[in-house]
């Protein structure tokens, strides 16, 4: 997934986080960037249709960037259930995380074909725990 | 390419690998499935075109997926078994109805297999981290294995342009 994704994907679960527009903040410490670049993405985002933004609000997405923001959200499910489910790998979300931007949806819709996914996806996907909230992972002991 | 879009650790590297050699398997298991899936009548009736085109798409994808395993090898990581993967096509598996679905569903997982290859390279490609592995090496596997895809997304088309 490219980069505008990314921000569609982070604009939508911080809206979700903080039941309102995403702040420039917030998505700066999700994607781990400047704000700068935050604010420069989602106006470019803004000239295509995809996100709202109200200065000192923060940004929201408009009726085709939240669909666009659910198709991302739903390759970023599959490739953290593929890495927890099938590579039974423990840091799944911190690896989800960093190979999100190489895994292009035509892979991972292939990955999907080994997992099980619920249909309501990516509804049922918790902002706060970072993943499905049906996935289930088991705690690791301290 | 950007925000990340590069690979940046050995780690990082062995992982993207290991997702290559899933999709090698899936490639085979599905190919495997999709000929056990015809009984006799119907596998006799399907084009010995088409029935030689799954068999060698098997073997191929064994054959890039053992190239890949190498790799992973020398980085001291590990592969899924293919027993894994097969098993969860078998639980996965519905067939595909007919023989324009199983050329549609070959031709899918070759230019999935073409265009994860692509995007690792140039991932690899723009990035600038020294690997425990010997970067040209890899890059030089890749390439060849993506020719490959490149030209099983060709022969599949073919076929399919030829039954039109």
């Amino acid at each position: 997934m490219n980069s505008a994704d990314q921000y569609l994907k982070a604009i939508y679960l911080a809206q979700r986080l903080e039941d309102g527009p995403a702040a420039t903040g917030t998505l700066a410490d999700m994607l781990d960037v400047s704000p700068a670049s935050v604010n420069e993405m989602v106006g470019k985002l803004e000239s295509r249709g995809l996100v709202e933004h109200e200065k000192y609000a923060g940004a929201t997405l408009t009726d085709d960037g939240i669909v666009r923001a659910e198709d991302t959200l739903q390759t970023y499910c599959i490739i953290e259930r593929f890495l927890y489910n099938v590579l039974e790998v423990e840091d799944f979300r911190g690896e989800a995380r960093a190979l999100e931007s190489v895994i292009d949806d035509t892979v991972a819709e292939r990955l999907d074909t080994i997992i099980d996914r619920r249909e309501e996806c990516p509804d049922c996907f918790d902002a706060e725990a970072d993943c499905c909230e049906f996935l289930e992972v088991e705690q690791q002991a301290d | 390419m950007s925000l990340g879009q590069r690979v940046s650790t050995d780690h990082q590297l062995a992982r993207l690998l290991q997702i290559g050699v899933v999709l090698e398997e899936l490639v085979e298991a599905r190919a495997e499935r999709h000929l056990e899936e015809l009984d006799p009548s119907k596998r006799a009736a399907l084009d010995d075109e088409v029935e030689e085109l799954l068999a060698e798409a098997a073997v191929e994808s064994a054959e890039h997926r053992d190239r890949v395993a190498a790799l992973l090898d020398e980085l001291d990581a590990e592969t899924t078994r293919f027993e894994q993967i097969e098993a969860l096509v078998e639980e996965h598996y519905s067939a595909p109805g007919n023989t324009d679905g199983v050329l549609y569903d070959q031709l899918f997982s070759e230019e999935t297999a073409y265009k994860f290859y692509d995007d690792l390279i140039a991932a690899i490609e723009d990035s600038d981290t020294e690997f425990s592995v010997d970067r040209e090496e890899v890059l030089a596997t890749l390439r060849e294995i993506r020719a490959e895809e490149e030209k099983g997304v060709e022969d599949v088309a073919a076929i399919m342009e030829a039954r039109e």
